[in-house]
Formats: structure tokens, sequence, C-alpha cells
């Protein structure tokens, strides 16, 4: 075949793999704009937001993305302080711990969350911790902390030694340290694992439906759900409302982590 | 000495330790314990459960529920993460190595889309594509092949659907990988005369090994614990049609009650999983 027949057939076979990847996506974007949306992707025979005026309340769609920024930043935020801590140490001196400790860590980030979720109910119920949106955040923080932990240390080991080692000769302890010389030169990265782990809390359907029971403390990911069960009878086109008011910040958060760090593939730095 | 083992590292990273001790070391061997109880979610069982010993054990590999979906967990890791989202991914970064950027940007954009998507919203996208009166069949309908794809191709539909979702992760592993292969290599094997399957066979394929070893693990080990997509788009069913394991733990201690039952098929998921894992620790012993 010619260099230029093998360039189309490969161009035309990417273009159907693109159209192939959109399809499913599409009647999300033609139904939050349809008054009837039916459930197939159609262009609207009228163009109209009133499925965002709708869904756009209190209890539909403003407290539940409220619920989802507080669990989602404050899993982000305790995740990207303890990763830090951590790794700080983990990166700076040699221990006979060090090994074993990364191992571990690195064997954790492997395992499916999924299968610790009864446990994780069950030790909740004795802790009390069920419906608990403190007890929510923890356990979110926690289950993203392997691979944050992972993430900051290769950040760390990016900056040199030496920078430290003028500010330990000026006298200061290594947590100044850590904090006047280190911290500010990996901020783009410590954003990048929080983002990170706010991107997976935001997403996280399975975690807040098993720990988190009443409908005031449940976040979006739970709340697009509570539009099926209401027996048959769904309002196609305000779903698809509330799943782009619930998609956008996750995309913008995406946008701005791949722009900032040149590509995707810096979400996943952790398995390079 | 001992002050500086204090400050250097307990201090440090007590935090992290701790959450990690109490939420993901400590459900693990929680699940220990309470797969030898006969804890249930309500009634006596749930307040004081009783020791039961192995019996947990013994009824569930006696059980056909596990086998079976033992099974569909292999069909569905095998056919949705080993074929589908790692090969398919593989040849998408493949295929638009070297190309136009127009063309690559509009490829990567689309396949990334359905991965950054909450994985709730993906799933309800999917289902309405899959629908009977969704966008598939309206494609589908002019040439008379319509039907209820969650009913009748149900383990199809969610294999297909989770390649869909995830191969994005494997395509942007793989064209990291591919721009680390040096372009003198592969144009030296073509200038000998190797056509572009052997060139990849024994260009390429030897540089991106590792790669694809860490990306199968990486799939494999998520593919195990999916949940949400398939509990949105068939609940498991028709049937059992589509009970995976997650879906078989979830089902027996929160919809049946039996939470130390649901314990012990979480272990046996936990005990797959870290099997995995340990490969995976392996192969990046290095970095370390």
């Amino acid at each position: 075949m010619s260099r230029r027949g093998e360039s189309a057939l490969v161009g035309s076979l990417l273009g159907v793999i693109a159209l192939l990847f959109l399809a499913p996506l599409l009647w999300l974007l033609t139904a939050a704009f349809d008054a009837e949306a039916p459930l197939s992707a159609a262009v609207p025979q009228r163009f109209t937001l009133e499925n965002f005026e709708q869904v756009l309340d209190w209890e539909t769609t403003i407290r539940p993305l409220w619920n989802g920024l507080l669990l989602s930043g404050g899993a982000a935020l305790i995740s990207v302080l303890a990763a830090v801590l951590c790794a700080y140490p983990l990166s700076r001196y040699r221990s006979r711990f060090r090994r074993p400790f990364l191992y571990t860590v690195l064997f954790a980030t492997g395992l499916p969350i999924t299968a610790v979720m009864v446990p994780v109910y069950s030790m909740f119920v004795r802790l009390d911790l069920v419906d608990s949106m403190f007890g929510t955040t923890l356990f979110l923080a926690a289950t993203s902390l392997p691979v944050a932990i992972w993430m900051t240390k290769n950040f760390m080991d990016g900056v040199p030694i030496s920078l430290e080692e003028a500010a330990w000769v000026d006298g200061a302890s290594a947590m100044q340290a850590l904090r006047s010389v280190v911290l500010p030169l990996i901020v783009p990265g410590m954003g990048v694992v929080g983002i990170f782990t706010f991107i997976n809390a935001w997403g996280n359907f399975f975690v807040p439906f098993v720990l988190l029971l009443d409908p005031a403390k449940q976040p979006a990911s739970v709340g697009v759900f509570a539009f099926f069960g209401q027996g048959g009878l769904i309002a196609y086109g305000q779903l698809a409302a509330f799943s782009i008011l619930y998609t956008a910040p996750v995309i913008g958060l995406y946008l701005l982590v791949s722009r900032s760090l040149g590509g995707a593939f810096t979400l996943t730095g952790a398995i390079k | 000495m001992r002050g500086a083992v204090l400050s250097r590292w307990l201090l440090p990273m007590a935090p992290a330790v701790l959450l990690l001790g109490l939420f993901v070391a400590g459900p693990i061997l929680w699940s220990g314990y309470v797969s030898f109880t006969n804890a249930a979610l309500t009634g006596a069982a749930a307040t004081s459960p009783d020791f039961v010993g192995l019996e947990n054990f013994r009824r569930l590999f006696a059980d056909p529920a596990l086998w079976h979906s033992a099974w569909l967990t292999v069909v569905f890791t095998v056919g949705s993460a080993v074929i589908g989202q790692n090969g398919l991914g593989l040849l998408i970064a493949v295929l638009t190595r070297h190309r136009n950027r127009v063309l690559r940007n509009a490829v990567g954009v689309s396949v990334v889309s359905a991965w950054v998507l909450p994985e709730l919203v993906a799933a309800f996208a999917l289902y309405a594509f899959l629908n009977p009166e969704g966008t598939l069949n309206a494609l589908l309908g002019a040439v008379g092949l319509s039907q209820d794809w969650l009913f009748s191709a149900p383990l199809l539909a969610i294999v297909l659907g989770n390649a869909w979702r995830g191969t994005a992760f494997s395509m942007l592993v793989y064209q990291a990988a591919l721009s680390e292969v040096p372009t003198e290599l592969t144009e030296a094997a073509e200038v000998d005369g190797a056509g572009a399957l052997r060139r990849f066979r024994h260009v390429t394929l030897p540089v991106i090994r590792r790669s694809v070893l860490t990306n199968l693990m990486l799939v494999t080990l998520q593919t195990l614990g999916v949940f949400t997509l398939i509990y949105v788009l068939t609940a498991g069913g028709p049937g059992d049609a589509t009970q995976t394991l997650p879906l078989l733990m979830y089902d027996e201690a929160f919809e049946l009650d039996e939470i130390g039952y649901g314990a012990t098929i979480s272990l046996v998921l936990l005990a797959v999983g870290a099997l995995f894992a340990v490969v995976y620790a392996r192969t990046l012993r290095e970095e370390v």
C-alpha cells in the first residue's frame, strides 16, 4: 500500500474511534437543552434552558454540590498535608524502614478499594461514624493517600538537597527547611496531587453511597442516582442538565492540571 | 539519636500512618475478624455477632454463586481491561504517533472525555446509549439490529462500557511510553526493510515493555473493583448474568444484610487484588 493510502486509512480509522467514543456522550449534551428530551441523542426541537432552571434549587443541585465540595475539598486538603509531611523524610533521609514503607505504600496504591467497603461500613457502625461527613472525608483522604505520598515523594526527589543544606547551615530545622525551601518549589506539583484527590473524591459514588445515608449529607455523585430511583418516570432533560452541572467542575480542574503541567499524563505520575 | 528519629521520622509521618492504619489497614484486618462472625445489619446479630469460625468460608466456597461471580469477574477483567482498555489504548497510541496535531488532539479529547467524567455520569450516559430507546438503537434501527442490549447482551454491554470508560488511561500511558522510543531505531529498521508490524514487534515493544507490564497490572487492579458502572447498567442482572464479585459482595452485605458473609467475599476480592498488587510492586521495585 502506498504511504498516502496508509495514512488515509489510519486517519479514517482514528476518526471512527473518536466518533465511537463521543457517541454515548452526545445524549447528555442534547437532552440537557431539550424540554422533551428522549433517551437518544437528537437535535432539540426547541432549544431551552428550562431543564437547568428546574434543577437549580437548593435540595436538588446546590446542596449536593456543596456537600461534594466539602467532602472532596476536605479530602484533598488532608491528603496533601499528610502526604507532604510523610514524603519529606522518605525523600531526604535514609533508614532501614524506608524501603519496606515505600513498598507498602506502593502495594496499597494497587489495592481495590471497593473490596474494603463492607468492612469499612461495619467498622463505621462500631465507631458510630456512619452518616458522618467528617468520617467519610477522612476515609476518602486515606484512600487517596498512597498515590498522593508516592507522587509527592517523586516531586520532592526532584528538588536538589543542596538547597536545604544552605538553610540548615543557617540553623533552620528540617521542618523549617521543608516549609521555606522545598514547599515553594513543589507548589505546582502539590496542586496536581490536590486536584487529583479532589477529582477522585468528587466522582466517587460507592463510598458516599455506603457511608452517608441522610440525603441532606449526600454529595452530587449520589444525588444523580436519586433521579434514577423515582420509579420509571424520569425527566431525562433535567437529569442531563444536573449531570452537566455536576461534571463541569471536574472538567475545569482537569483542564487546569493538563494545561499547567503539559499533558494529562502527570495525573498518573505514580505509575512511571 | 532517639530524639532525631522522633522528630525526623515519627512526627512528620504520624498523620499519614494514622490515616492509612485506621482507614485502610484497619478495615482489612477488621474484615478478617468480621468474616469469622455472623454479623448482620439488623437484629441480634448486629449488636452482638457470634463467632462462627470458618463457617462463612465453608459456605462461601461451597456456594455456586461465588464461582459464577469469580468467572464473570475474570471474563469482565480480561475482556474490558486486558483486551479492551489495554489493547485499544495501545492501538490508539500507536496510530496517533507522528500524526498531525489536529487529528491527534481530536482523538485524544474524545477518548479522554469518557474517562474524566464522574463515574456515575459516565455510567448514566452509557445507560441511555444502550437503552431500547437510546442512541445506539436509533442508529442500528435502520439496519434492523435494534434490541434491548442490557437484556440481550448484558455481559458484552458492561465489557464494552468499561473499555469505553477506561481506555484513556492506557492511551495516555502508552503515548508517554512511545514518545521515549528513539525515532532513529524505528527508522533504521524501516531502512532495513522491516514492515510496520515487524518494527512494532521487534523495535517498539521491547522498549516499552515495562510500561506494558505496569499498565496491565494497574488496569487489572482497577477493573477488579469496578462497581458503579455495573450497578447502574445492569445491577448485576438480568438474574445473575453480570454479578461480578463486587456486586455479589454488595448484595450479600447490604441487600441480604449479611455483613459477615459479605466481609468474607471482600477478603477473597482483596486476596486476588493483593496478589496482583504484589506483582505490580515488584515490577516497580528498582524505583523505590
